[in-house]
């Protein structure tokens, strides 16, 4: 026995050497390999970035891109954490703060976590707007964030849980954050993250998911159309005792529909609907979602009259029966502030735009036009079958460049017409066309005002931004035949 | 300025607790068997292992019905009307399930159950011992308890009360154990009752069961959860609140001279047990699931009901 136990150690010792000479000779594993076990670090950032590569923070656009950095001055139980400096409302290199922090290379396997956690303080006491994991600058399938997290001057540990860890099993999008000025009255200020990483806390219990915020939703839709799953948040009790609510992205969510025939719901919580009423409901991690939608399909989706002005009077943006300028974009899916979801759909062959969770939108043209000729401004609104209570909106015509800004805008909706002035106030000098019923096309026709009452450029229009304002609550539009014309 | 008080005190409770617990622990890791006694009750004396499905067995446990004998909440303005009826108790699947369900029943919104062997079983002394999962959600007070049996003669607190497991969603990773007696019955300011809770450090208690147990000789009670004994409390613990009253045990007898009628009585003073060890005499059992209440406070609104408290075993070991 002892012989051979001692033959085995002197094999082994010999393997090791073997091996570590060999290795020692072999040129680097090629990025080309694919590992079959994903690394399981949670550590995101201890006292340096952890296991993140090199290419792994990317600011919005529109963001500060130099806001975040590693300070070796400040840390929690350390030398060094994440600083992040939130500009002024007014820097012109950006006028909020926000990136994701993305893996630069193979994913991580999460799913022996429950929480995202860090320690973090700031300058002054303040919210910061959004903070979460799961984005990934791709499909952002598991998304999670948390809104206004209030953090002091003091270091405090803050804990955000994964609504489910085995969706987890490749994940990139480690850390996103986005911080702007709105509740500091437009001045900067710093915050420092530290000991960031995902945990097993044990401590995260009694899961509440939830679809369209808990509420049971009936709504009345067009046959053929397809719509956004809403509100979708799960909610858990925390060690601290303390409920904590998230946004999370649909693919969380296992959906269901009484009558998949009628309503489809696909992972990312788009239902596609035929003609028919059917109910959806959801779960997540197999804990049944609070809310519900029930879908009543009616009637065919009623598309927008063809315009019926002569081509040559006309310089279209966005119709079927007119030949369109170029576009960048009918949705520019601004961060921070956008929540407006949606773009350019085809409904029974025809192209609408569709926009949902709207607050405010734009379209940008790719070359300026040149509208000195035209007289007005059209364009078909489609509102929901349910009336929305409070329709206030702003159609803005913009001419953005380099040298400087100028616009028109003209208040739709209300019970008048209104024009803006040099200075931007709204006069209401004209009569108005109101939306007096849902489900119903309107043509609004905007007059096209001289510059030298609106300061509008007209020859190099960019940008056609629709904004909802005041206490209105439209959220969901459809849009077609916008164009300008000349009477 | 009542709650930074009593929040203070219980902090330097729990600092002298676990500071006699490390020195417990401390000694016994060189001595096991002269400085402190660490019980091994194994003669099973009573058991329910909820094997019967139905009602829990009657000649076992009675019920509390109602809002106590005051109607205000049993004293600590709980929400819940306690009833009999199988949707609030039943025996299923190998458990005693006891639901905290939302409804309006009787002028209460809350019905909920409360079982007690009182009457049919009670003992001093031993190993009491339940496997318990807490319900989740906000506003709940599941408990196992014991009452001494002389609390219809005597009253409270001059009966003594061990509470073997309370929990509240506040704090979700903490159970705490408790002793209540006269002159320490909790209820004054500073608090005065003989108290210290357990943290699972990374577990919730209402994620899954867990052993609630004591071990009790004449002279200690021993808490434990699952196989961690956490703490032990003596007499040499109680510490008289100077708020709490005095209490007796009987009101004593004034003097009497006699009479050409009656004869002389003589003078009888009162039994005071103020700050006595009251646990060398038999206690009965309770489990029960409040709702809201002064402990937990009251659910939060939208919170889910009905929610239940899952017993899978009471049982009850002499030395």
């Amino acid at each position: 026995m002892k012989n051979i136990k001692f033959m085995y150690s002197k094999i082994m010792l010999l393997t090791g050497l073997l091996f570590v000479i060999t290795m020692s000779c072999e040129r680097d594993i090629s990025d080309q390999v694919e590992f079959a076990h994903l690394s399981k670090t949670g550590e995101i950032f201890t006292d340096s970035p952890i296991g993140l590569g090199s290419d792994f923070y990317f600011p919005y656009t529109g963001s500060k891109a130099t806001a975040w950095s590693v300070d070796d001055n400040e840390g929690y139980e350390s030398a060094a954490s994440m600083r992040f400096d939130v500009p002024n409302a007014n820097d012109p290199t950006g006028n909020y703060a926000g990136a994701i922090f993305r893996v630069d290379g193979s994913g991580r396997d999460l799913t022996e976590f429950d929480a995202l956690t860090f320690w973090a303080k700031a300058t002054q006491g303040v919210a910061i707007g959004e903070i979460g994991f799961g984005q990934d600058f791709g499909l952002n399938k598991y998304q999670v964030s948390e809104n206004n997290i209030s953090l002091s001057t003091n270091w405090q540990k803050y804990v955000i849980p994964i609504p489910d860890a085995s969706k987890l099993f490749d994940e990139r999008g480690m850390f996103w954050y986005s911080a702007g000025t709105q509740n500091t009255g437009g001045n900067g200020y710093t915050f420092w993250i530290d000991e960031l990483k995902f945990e097993k806390l044990g401590t995260i219990g009694e899961p509440r998911p939830a679809i369209l915020n808990g509420e049971d939703v009936v709504q009345d839709v067009f046959a053929g159309i397809s719509l956004d799953l809403t509100g979708l948040t799960q909610t858990f009790n925390l060690g601290s005792g303390l409920n904590k609510t998230l946004n999370v992205a649909p693919s969380y969510f296992d959906f269901s529909s009484s009558e998949p025939s009628i309503a489809f719901v696909n992972e990312f919580g788009n239902v596609g609907v035929s003609s028919g009423s059917a109910v959806i409901t959801a779960s997540l991690a197999g804990v049944e979602a609070d809310g519900s939608l029930t879908i009543n399909a009616v009637g065919q989706f009623e598309l927008a009259p063809a315009p019926t002005i002569d081509p040559s009077d006309v310089i279209s943006v966005f119709s079927d029966t007119y030949d369109n300028v170029p576009v960048d974009y009918f949705n520019g899916y601004w961060e921070p502030y956008q929540t407006t979801l949606g773009g350019e759909i085809i409904i029974n062959g025809q192209n609408v735009i569709k926009y949902t969770d709207f607050n405010f939108v734009g379209t940008k043209l790719t070359t300026p036009l040149d509208i000195s000729e035209m007289t007005h401004f059209s364009i078909d609104i489609l509102m929901p079958v349910v009336l929305p209570t409070d329709i206030d909106m702003l159609i803005v015509l913009k001419n953005e460049n380099d040298a400087e800004t100028t616009l028109q805008q003209q208040r739709i909706g209300g019970q008048t017409y209104q024009w803006s002035d040099l200075t931007g106030d709204i006069n209401d000098t004209e009569s108005n066309a109101t939306f007096e019923t849902g489900g119903v096309w309107k043509t609004i026709q905007i007059p096209i005002r001289p510059t030298s009452e609106t300061g509008l450029d007209k020859t190099g229009v960019n940008l056609i931004i629709i904004e909802r304002i005041k206490s209105s609550n439209v959220t969901d539009l459809h849009i077609d035949n916008m164009y300008f014309f000349k009477e | 300025m009542n709650k930074i008080n009593k929040y203070k005190l219980r902090i330097q409770t729990l600092v002298l607790m676990s500071f006699l617990f490390a020195s417990f622990f401390t000694i016994s890791s060189c001595d096991t068997d002269e400085t402190q006694t660490v019980a091994t009750f194994t003669n099973l004396e009573m058991a329910d292992e909820f094997d019967v499905e139905g009602a829990p067995n009657s000649e076992i446990w009675n019920f509390d019905i109602g809002t106590g004998p005051n109607s205000d909440g049993w004293g600590n303005n709980e929400l819940q009307y306690y009833t009999s009826r199988s949707e609030n108790v039943t025996v299923q699947n190998g458990l005693l399930v006891i639901s905290a369900i939302e409804e309006d029943y009787n002028g209460s919104s809350f019905t909920s159950a409360k079982i007690l062997t009182k009457g049919k079983f009670s003992q001093a002394y031993g190993r009491f011992e339940a496997r318990i999962k807490v319900p989740g959600g906000s506003g709940l007070w599941p408990a196992f308890w014991l009452l001494g049996e002389n609390v219809d003669v005597d009253g409270w607190p001059q009966c003594g009360e061990i509470d073997i497991m309370e929990y509240r969603r506040q704090e979700p990773t903490k159970v705490s154990g408790s002793i209540h007696g006269p002159g320490y019955s909790g209820l004054t300011d500073p608090q005065g009752q003989v108290t210290k809770s357990y943290d699972l450090g990374n577990d919730r208690y209402d994620a899954g069961f867990h052993v609630f147990g004591i071990e009790w000789s004449p002279d200690y009670i021993n808490y434990y959860i699952d196989d961690v004994l956490y703490n032990q409390i003596t007499p040499s613990d109680i510490v008289v609140t100077p708020a709490d009253a005095v209490y007796s045990l009987n009101d004593g007898v004034e003097a009497v001279e006699a009479t050409a009628y009656s004869p002389a009585v003589e003078a009888v003073e009162p039994t005071d047990v103020t700050g006595d060890w009251v646990f060398n005499k038999p206690f009965y059992i309770i489990i029960n699931l409040a709702v809201g209440g002064n402990f937990p406070g009251n659910p939060d609104s939208g919170e889910a009901f009905p929610q239940n408290m899952l017993v899978d075993y009471v049982r009850v070991y002499k030395q």
